[in-house]
């Protein structure tokens, strides 16, 4: 970036200065005209966001107190009004749609626990490989794992169906050793409760009644436990594959940014590389790994478009997003208040987690 | 730097890579080589690279048997409007903020900051309530003139234009230059790297556009690629699983990003790192 901002100047306007007209306009001052030209210039923009993004949300405000079901404008005499309940019936009133919420928040918290430490530490240390000074064929590989990030959501997901299916490349994949795959789209089992089963705790059929007999907030304690279901398992491993390619890029970009002389001073002061990752190169890439794993909080809490092609929120409700569910509520069911109220719901989770996390690694750094 | 790694150390370095490599670029392959299987094929013999027999019926059926040729026309509709909207809108917008002093012009870029900070997602119902109350529901308007402006696009313009000395425009507007003739001749000549990223970011971005034509439009006639793609896979196919086709309609919509990302890649790489300075 800065080579090209120290060039374009320099280059651009030397060839067109002679084309200015010399004329001084009648009475003008530098600054005249300015806040004209100003408001103008930003109109386009003010106005379009204003009128998609802005409005709307106060549209949907409105829209999240009423019944409205989608017939005539929900902004006249009429429109049944709900007032708080479609927000209040999610958390106090047992019933499907407190069910149906909690199982999507459930999903998406495994979702996000797996997907954020995973994506955040394959994209460093990708980043550290093909930062290596000696490797050869450097953008190669810098290319094709940024590739699948620049690619459709859509299309990309139309291949993991291919790449999951259950006579798909996994499964043959796992045939070749031997390991009989699951249906991976048709497998609701929690991943937890298999791992439980199988170091024989609990037996997954006939869970402990003290876990499956007691609820929170519409689903049992064993319900919470259940981990990502298998099918989640899939769309987990095809976000991971997706975005640690952008996130490589701002380690890549930070890692070119420590100055060569530290690593070298640390190399004479007789550091192993173990101790120059640990005490030199981490600690450096502190800023970096706090806005990558922000960032991967606010994306991964909003996974939708995965899930809309792969799985619809199946099966037996496993990969239920909020903002999945958001959409079907609104657009299937016709209840657009309750979809827009998860909506906000879904804003408010996303924005406690960014500010909880904030707080817990500023935290350590005052410990520190 | 002088140390040489041991040379098992370097080997396994290598074989790190390139099992990264293959997980990275196997997928792809994947894709490619399954559309042109047979169906029976590809149901049998999923991982191999060599379609046997090679079928190309598939891409047969792409063209007659789908939308895909429409869907392929709106995407390319779209596309053009939206990232010709935002180059020019965008760039506008940000010079202002950057430059010109004019009241409220804090306040609109804390409300530009705001909005970029919105959740996707959360913007679906809010959308479909005003297209529907404009009465610009299931048309080409809805479907594109929500995408001709984007906040982050103004927001790194803003940046770049901040970025660069302002000595020049300042020469030309003493000498007379009206303040669009200035940004239009000397301004956006200077701003072409910034520029280059913004479209590539906005063709990027507006051709893989998915959630926003899901609460736009329902007319089949209207559906992107992504839409229509997604259409596909839902199973308005009929029989059989079909993956052949499938994917060979997900690769031809992966081709033109695909395509502009290894000529402009630098840019790309900018993007992201403009994406991430945002914070």
């Amino acid at each position: 970036m800065a080579i090209d901002v120290a060039q374009a100047p320099r280059k651009g306007p030397a060839r067109r200065t002679g084309r200015v007209p010399r004329r001084r306009p009648p009475g003008g001052g530098v600054r005249r005209g300015e806040r004209l030209a100003g408001w103008l210039f930003i109109a386009p923009v003010v106005t379009i966001l204003g009128v998609f993004l802005l409005l709307p949300i106060l549209m949907a405000v409105w829209v999240s107190l009423t019944k409205w079901n989608g017939q005539g404008s929900p902004f006249q005499a009429g429109v049944p009004m709900a007032g708080a309940s479609n927000y209040t019936r999610l958390f106090t009133v047992d019933g499907l749609a407190r069910q149906d919420f909690m199982t999507s928040v459930r999903n998406t918290f495994y979702y996000v626990l797996i997907v954020v430490p995973t994506q955040t530490a394959l994209a460093l240390v990708l980043a550290m490989v093909v930062n290596q000074r000696m490797l050869k064929g450097k953008s190669f590989f810098r290319t094709a794992f940024y590739f699948p990030s620049v690619t459709s959501s859509v299309a990309i997901s139309v291949v993991f169906l291919f790449v999951f299916a259950n006579s798909g490349a996994i499964n043959s994949l796992l045939g070749l050793f031997g390991v009989h795959g699951p249906q991976w789209f048709a497998d609701s089992r929690g991943v937890l409760h298999l791992l439980l089963g199988g170091l024989g705790l609990v037996n997954p059929d006939a869970p402990p009644s003290a876990l499956a007999g007691h609820q929170m907030l519409g689903l049992s304690w064993w319900d919470w436990l259940s981990g990502p279901s298998v099918a989640m398992c899939s769309i987990i491993a095809l976000v991971v594959w997706t975005t640690s390619g952008t996130f490589m890029l701002m380690f890549l970009a930070a890692l070119q940014n420590i100055p060569q002389q530290l690593e070298e001073a640390a190399l004479i002061d007789g550091t192993n590389r173990w101790q120059r990752l640990r005490y030199l190169i981490l600690p450096m890439l502190r800023p970096t790994m706090f806005l990558v794993v922000t960032l991967g909080l606010i994306g991964s809490w909003q996974v939708f478009d995965q899930i809309y092609v792969m799985s619809q929120g199946g099966p037996a409700k496993t990969t239920l997003s909020p903002a999945y569910l958001s959409f079907r509520t609104a657009f299937k069911d016709f209840d657009y208040g309750s979809g827009a109220a998860i909506s906000f719901i879904l804003f408010g989770i996303i924005v406690v987690m960014t500010l909880l996390q904030r707080f817990l690694l500023r935290e350590r750094d005052g410990a520190k | 730097m002088k140390t040489h790694r041991p040379l098992w150390s370097r080997i396994g370095g290598y074989v790190v890579l390139g099992f990264f490599a293959v997980v990275f670029i196997y997928p792809f392959v994947i894709q490619v080589t399954n559309s042109f299987k047979s169906e029976a094929d590809a149901t049998a013999n999923p991982l191999s690279p060599v379609p046997h027999p090679f079928d190309s019926t598939s891409f047969v059926h792409i063209f007659e048997g789908t939308n895909f040729p429409l869907w392929l026309l709106n995407s390319v509709l779209v596309t053009l409007l939206a990232t010709g909207g935002r180059i020019f809108f965008d760039s506008l917008a940000g010079y202002a903020l950057a430059r010109l002093r004019f009241g409220g012009r804090r306040a609109v870029f804390a409300a530009i900051l705001a909005v970029m900070s919105v959740p996707n997602v959360v913007l679906l119902i809010p959308k479909f309530l005003v297209l529907n109350q404009l009465g610009i529901y299931d048309s080409y308007v809805g479907l594109i003139l929500p995408l001709i402006v984007d906040a982050t696009g103004v927001f790194i313009m803003k940046q770049f234009f901040e970025s660069i000395p302002v000595s020049v425009e300042e020469a030309a507007r003493i000498d007379g230059a009206s303040v669009f003739r200035t940004y239009w001749s000397i301004v956006l000549p200077i701003g072409r790297p910034a520029l280059i990223t913004l479209t590539i970011l906005s063709f990027q971005g507006s051709w893989n556009e998915f959630p926003h034509t899901l609460v736009s439009v329902q007319n089949p006639d209207l559906f992107t690629l992504p839409r229509g793609l997604a259409d596909l896979v839902s199973g308005s196919l009929g029989a059989g699983n079909q993956y052949p086709l499938k994917l060979g309609a997900a690769m031809l919509t992966i081709i033109p990003v695909a395509v502009i990302f290894l000529i402009f890649q630098r840019y790309f790489v900018r993007g992201a790192a403009e994406g991430g300075s945002k914070e």
